[in-house]
């Protein structure tokens, strides 16, 4: 088995007053191997994305313990050590319009990270990097001197990508990153990530409210419900052989490009079952965890 | 044999801009039956929303210009009629679904009120009438509780409660005609799933017509009879929903099908993408738009527009390919045996 390149436990990320928190996410736990894909789905509001920044320190985290590489985040004090981490993790934002600053040319939205890091020596070294960044994600080395107005969505979300590689991380966490585009620049974006994660042995935490996407681009699947992740696995298994009446229903309700099998569709609603407490996590089979009480799970896997 | 109920004729539509005149639309043609579900698939930017726009009437004149066409409507053409005879028809005749629940609501009116407003202006009943009405409609699209519903603020729902609201309003006159320009896009894949259920079992109550617009095949899959793909302004392929998918044969429906992932057949390769993006409307390239981004694009196409071709009696395609003098280009592989799989499986059930 590969390495763990980050661990979460029992994460917990609350909102508002203290007393009545509205809990956002509510003590998860999973990893991530070097150089895999992880991909994170769910209803909008279930706490996938605040899971994402969670992780990348835009929050401070209520509880729990996130291990990067061995060393928990939240250890790193100095500006060199939080420096260091920086360029470890990157993020790839939803919104391509909203995520690049308008008054800024792709060119200094790509070299804002390694000026900052001061990585490169003279300003030609400089210019080459942002080009071969451009190059990398399939833009021209021209485009470093236009201002984001003039890109197109799929373009924008390039020079998104561009900014997040231009650190050389080990892991990016992409949330949403290809739900504001079309159908066929969607494909060229995910087409584009597959690539790089080769060429650049990255790792993704692939956070998705769309299924068939995440099952394409993942090799393993979180589903999180209410802030909690409800079932974890390949995502093969979770497919094919989901147990959690949740991730059922979630999968009963994808429409696939097939007619005749629409027309047959039957929905699974999905019904929370209000429990105890004694909920946890199970690991029903090698490597497949579902949350659930002792009671459930035995119901669910019969 | 149902009756024929929209029509639209050669529809062209442009829009003055300052760099010059968009062509929008460039010759649509389409027919719609009674009861029957027409998807309009395409990229933004294809012109899927403003044809639909346009059967309501809702191109802001200038900069819109209704450049040619007809848009028959029960027989009646809709382009010259005043703006006084539209707005008794629109709304009441036809109605729309928009996309986003949060801007179509007026977030400073009960729902309740949003709702009478329309049936108050259609038709002729007292007040105490058009609220029975409205609390009906509300328990029809599915709101529990429709009564205590109908004095609530829109930001008392939650999104696919106001989507069903949307749809509450547009059904308020018993509408012949909605048309649904990508009600489910904002929403969650579990509400997506019962808003087309809610709108099916509608259309199946009130024989409604409905022109669904999207750009997700899916969507497209689970609700269409008939469907329109367009690209650049035009309707490049148009048939049954089995056609399309069973049947693809324009290069451009293959790129919108190739780049969903299969998730049936488990099949892992890269996904085929449409290269390029589409084409500038002010200048629409001289033969057929689609040809820059056309691995398949012969030296015609980038000197002539092709015609529609007939393929079956429900089934065109504007692609060169079909001429019977074109080179054989069979459906690419990936998407053939994907279809191959579909079909297998129908056949086992």
């Amino acid at each position: 088995m590969t390495n763990k390149l980050l661990e979460v436990k029992n994460l917990k990320q609350y909102f508002g007053s203290p007393k009545n928190p509205i809990k956002a996410v509510d003590g998860i736990s999973f990893d991530v191997y070097e150089g895999e894909t992880l991909g994170l789905v769910g209803e909008s509001g279930c706490g996938k994305s605040t899971t994402g920044r969670s992780i990348i320190r835009l929050y401070d985290i209520t509880d729990g313990e996130i291990l990067f590489r061995g060393k928990n985040i939240r250890d790193a004090k100095s500006r060199k050590e939080l420096k260091q981490f920086n360029r470890e993790m990157q993020m790839i934002f939803q919104d391509p319009y909203a995520s690049l600053n308008p008054r800024m040319t792709a060119g200094e939205i790509i070299s804002e990270g390694f000026d900052i890091h001061g990585l490169y020596k003279n300003k030609t070294e400089r210019k080459e990097k942002i080009g071969s960044l451009l190059e990398a994600v399939g833009l021209n080395r021209e485009h470093a001197n236009r201002y984001a107005h003039e890109f197109s969505g799929g373009q924008r979300q390039r020079i998104g990508i561009a900014r997040a590689l231009s650190l050389n991380p080990s892991f990016i966490i992409a949330d949403e990153p290809i739900s504001a585009l079309d159908v066929s620049i969607q494909a060229q974006v995910v087409n584009l990530l597959k690539q790089l994660q080769k060429e650049h042995k990255l790792t993704y935490l692939f956070i998705a409210h769309d299924l068939s996407m995440v099952k394409y681009i993942s090799d393993r699947i979180a589903v999180m419900y209410r802030g909690k992740i409800v079932e974890l696995g390949t995502a093969d298994e979770i497919y094919h052989h989901p147990i959690h009446p949740y991730t059922k229903s979630l999968l009963s309700a994808v429409p696939l490009p097939d007619p005749m099998s629409e027309r047959k569709r039957q929905r699974i609603p999905y019904v929370h079952e209000q429990n105890d407490g004694s909920e946890k996590v199970h690991e029903v089979l090698p490597n497949h965890f579902v949350y659930g009480t002792d009671s459930q799970i035995k119901k669910w896997t019969k | 044999m149902s009756k024929k109920l929209l029509e639209v004729k050669d529809l062209k539509i442009n829009f003055k801009t300052y760099a010059g005149l968009v062509q929008a639309v460039r010759g649509v043609n389409f027919e719609l039956n009674e009861g029957e579900t027409l998807a309009i698939v395409g990229e933004s930017g294809s012109g899927k929303s403003v044809t639909s726009n346009a059967v309501m009437k809702l191109i802001p004149q200038p900069p819109g210009i209704y450049a040619d066409g007809q848009i028959l409507f029960q027989g009646k053409d809709l382009i010259p009629l005043t703006e006084k005879e539209m707005s008794r028809i629109r709304g009441n005749e036809i109605a729309m679904i928009f996309q986003d629940p949060m801007t179509a609501l007026n977030p400073t009116m009960r729902v309740g009120k949003q709702i009478t407003e329309v049936i108050l202006k259609h038709k002729k009943v007292s007040r105490e009438q058009a609220k029975q009405r409205a609390i009906e409609l509300l328990d029809q699209v599915g709101i529990p509780m429709p009564e205590k519903r109908f004095s609530q603020f829109p930001h008392e729902f939650s999104g696919g409660m106001r989507q069903r609201v949307v749809i509450a309003i547009a059904l308020a006159a018993d509408p012949k005609l909605l048309i649904a320009d990508e009600p489910t896009t904002a929403l969650d894949v579990t509400i997506q799933a019962q808003i087309l259920e809610l709108l099916k079992e509608i259309q199946k109550k009130n024989n409604t017509s409905i022109i669904f617009i999207t750009h997700d095949l899916g969507v497209v899959a689970n609700i269409a009879d008939r469907v329109a793909v367009m690209y650049a302004g035009q309707v490049v392929e148009y048939g049954t929903v089995n056609d399309i998918f069973y049947n693809p044969r324009h290069p451009y429906t293959w790129g919108l099908l190739g780049s969903m992932p299969d998730l049936k057949n488990n099949v892992k390769e890269d996904l085929r993408t449409i290269p390029g993006s589409p084409p500038d409307l002010i200048h629409p390239p001289k033969g057929d738009a689609f040809a820059p981004r056309n691995e398949f694009a012969l030296a015609i196409d980038y000197e002539q527009e092709p015609p529609m071709f007939k393929v079956s009696d429900t089934h065109y395609a504007k692609t060169w390919l079909l001429h019977p003098d074109a080179p054989e280009i069979p459906i690419p592989e990936t998407i053939s045996k994907r279809i191959e799989g579909y079909l297998k499986e129908a056949e086992n059930k």
